[in-house]
């Protein structure tokens, strides 16, 4: 009995010491941590192993570009570890103190850092982009089907190449009409350029329009609804914006990531170097719900889900267009 | 503006108002701190131990007080003349764009101390150049000096994103940042010139740049209050009518106050690009032009109290920063009101209290006169 009993005391004090010296951080990036974008997805990943698992972690929102280093200077000196740096600003920072940190783990996302207590974590967004290509190639009436970025960066470019790829897999007569919003970062938050740009793909015939442009695609989903036309969302699942309209999302699980690098801090499994994430591991899928299942039919279900199949066993190789920053294949 | 009241003394005028006000914007927020739960005490004291508590929070107080002392010294040269120039943002992130092209163009081949001068002069251009618009159409064609300096903010934002994404990023690089200059022309960090005299402090952006400013200070005080060039100007900005009257060339003051006024935001780009960022990149200004209004009007419009005002500021930033680390109910937006309250009761309810302490004065002064 009172063996039993010091045996419970020693598991709760070495659980309790446990949760008491893991100490996860997380620095958000300029915008915050309520952006509908990027961070937030972060936040959702991180206050899901909050939730899951009781331990708190430690967060920061910076203000201006110097706070990036100091945040994470400062999560690294108080003991944070692991430290999970958000987007590609913060390359630079990660970099310079996780070599003055050797013994603390750092995460990335969305950027490659080459250092060896550093896990990076990108996303094959080309991977994701194909399939909902091919969706959009199969409920095409018109075999049109448009693509709308949002600034002219490779990144885009790689949603691009992808999306192509998938379109002309699926059909291989089908034609791709694409824009770009614009040349700046304000091409990320510009709802109405994206919908008169969706307006001017519809009048071209275009009946699916896929938007990988930020809050500039609120507006590609509106215009989509008002011509009736179909649209597909990005990112996070956005299905629920438009019901009825919206035959899918391409949605990149940063939430996921970001959940996924503490996980496996805390169970000891960390792993540095970089982590592509792609249809097999879950980084990226397109998106089935409630709010699109209408509009999904039995055939194009299976054809994607064959792909995706196809994609993950190597027997499709979608090109990445970053690989040789161009989109031939 | 520098109206002096016969019936308090000047020394209550510039320094326990200032330090009432201050006092009334920490009650307030230490109530908001206490209502979202937190312990007001234990906030300040958070606060003021993250700005002054180690080197490494001293050092990052002072990198901000730099940033605010050039573009407080730049809204407070053209309040002199009665300008308001609400364009310090626009100036120094343009003076940063300044700095920039000559480092970019000439980091390979000359040496830190020909460089320097290179790129104060480059910061001070540019600023000037950005500057200069908005006075001639205030000068000349009597467009407001406000309106027009807070478009050209926004033109310069527009610009600096264009020319960082078509012209200053590396080919193949998603970020919109041109590349990082050789390490010659990196601004010395303090932490450096430390380490020359022996003496180890930790790391922090404060660079020569803090120097600068104070000997800058000194060459503004000269100016405004020991220069023609200055008188002229305090004439212009005390009656526009009357030195006109007196043969002052009002438009020529307008224009040169001004530019002298962008100048000084410029500079601000040179700690930020050449100290700290040792490249050009995106949004490096970050409100420390709009925050260089907050700081001239506490500090009077003068450099001394500039220079004060620019410490405080960057206790608040520096702290504000340690506090929401601390404590995670305070977030980034509580920070910023708590920086808004103190904006807005030593800006624009800078006189609230002055009427009473006025008649404390009055009240004081007839006591006084009766025990004589």
């Amino acid at each position: 009995m009172k063996v039993w009993k010091t045996g419970v005391i020693l598991a709760v004090a070495v659980a309790a010491l446990s949760a008491g010296e893991f100490k996860p951080a997380v620095v958000f990036d300029m915008g915050g941590k309520f952006d509908k974008s990027f961070n937030e997805g972060v936040y959702n990943g991180v206050e899901r192993f909050k939730k899951e698992t009781g331990i708190n972690y430690k967060s920061f929102e910076i203000t201006n570009p110097t706070q990036r280093e100091q945040a994470i200077k400062k999560m690294a000196k108080r003991g944070a570890n692991p430290v999970l740096g958000i987007g590609f600003a913060q390359g630079p920072a990660i970099d310079k103190i996780a070599g003055k940190f050797p013994n603390t783990q750092f995460g990335i996302i969305d950027m490659v850092v080459n250092k060896p207590n550093v896990q990076s974590i990108v996303f094959k967004e080309h991977e994701g982009s194909f399939l909902v290509g091919m969706l959009a190639a199969m409920a095409s009436k018109t075999h049109k089907v448009g693509f709308i970025g949002g600034m002219d960066i490779p990144l885009i470019r790689k949603f691009k190449c992808g999306y192509e790829q998938g379109v002309k897999y699926a059909d291989p007569k089908a034609e791709v009409i694409q824009n770009m919003t614009g040349s700046t970062p304000s091409a990320w938050n510009d709802p109405s350029k994206g919908g008169e740009l969706a307006k001017g793909q519809f009048d071209r015939g275009v009946d699916v329009v896929f938007a990988a442009a930020g809050g500039t695609g609120i507006g590609v989903y509106q215009a989509a609804k008002d011509a009736g036309k179909l649209a597909i969302g990005v990112d996070s699942n956005q299905n629920y914006l438009q019901p009825g309209t919206m035959l899918t999302s391409m949605v990149k699980r940063v939430d996921i990531a970001a959940y996924n690098l503490f996980k496996s801090a805390k169970n000891g499994s960390f792993k540095p170097g970089i982590q592509a994430l792609g249809l097999k591991e879950n980084g990226v899928d397109w998106a089935l719900d409630k709010y699109n299942k209408d509009l999904i039919t039995e055939d194009m279900k299976k054809a994607v889900e064959q792909a995706k199949a196809d994609i993950i066993s190597g027997k499709i190789k979608v090109h990445d267009y970053m690989s040789d920053n161009s989109c031939k294949y | 503006m520098s109206k002096t009241s016969s019936t308090i003394p000047k020394w209550a005028d510039v320094l326990l108002i200032p330090i009432i006000n201050l006092f009334m914007a920490l009650a307030v927020s230490a109530m908001i701190i206490y209502l979202v739960g937190e312990n007001p005490i234990e906030a300040l004291k958070l606060m003021i131990e993250g700005a002054f508590g180690s080197s490494e929070g001293v050092g990052y107080t002072l990198y901000y007080a730099t940033n605010f002392i050039f573009t407080g010294l730049a809204v407070a040269m053209a309040f002199h003349a009665m300008l308001f120039n609400i364009g310090g943002e626009g100036q120094a992130y343009i003076g940063g764009l300044g700095v920039a092209v000559i480092l970019l163009a000439l980091d390979q081949y000359l040496p830190f101390w020909i460089l320097l001068p290179l790129a104060l002069i480059g910061a001070m251009l540019f600023g000037a150049a950005w500057a200069a618009v908005p006075a001639y159409l205030q000068a000349y064609r009597g467009s407001h000096i406000v309106i027009t300096t807070i478009m050209f903010n926004f033109i310069a934002a527009n610009l600096m994103v264009y020319l960082l994404v078509n012209v200053f990023i590396l080919p193949g690089s998603m970020t919109p940042e041109s590349r990082v200059f050789e390490e010659i022309a990196w601004m010395p960090s303090i932490q450096s010139i430390f380490a020359t005299l022996g003496i180890e402090i930790s790391d922090s952006p404060l660079n020569l740049s803090f120097i600068i400013a104070l000997i800058v200070s000194l060459i503004v005080w000269i100016y405004i209050w020991h220069t023609r060039w200055g008188y002229e100007m305090r004439s212009v900005g005390f009656s526009e009518k009357a030195a006109t009257y007196a043969g002052i060339n009002t438009k020529r003051v307008i224009m040169i106050t001004m530019l002298i006024s962008g100048a000084l935001a410029g500079l601000a780009g040179v700690n930020e690009i050449m100290g700290v960022q040792h490249k050009l990149m995106l949004d490096f200004v970050a409100g420390y032009g709009f925050t260089g209004i907050a700081v001239a009007l506490m500090g009077r419009n003068h450099p001394v109290g500039i220079i004060m005002a620019s410490i405080l500021f960057g206790a608040l930033f520096q702290g504000g920063a340690e506090l929401s680390f601390d404590m995670p109910t305070i977030s980034k937006e509580m920070v910023f009101v708590i920086q808004g309250l103190i904006i807005l009761f030593s800006g624009a309810l800078a006189y609230m209290s002055r009427p009473w302490v006025e008649k404390i004065f009055i009240i004081f002064s007839k006591n006084t006169k009766k025990g004589a």
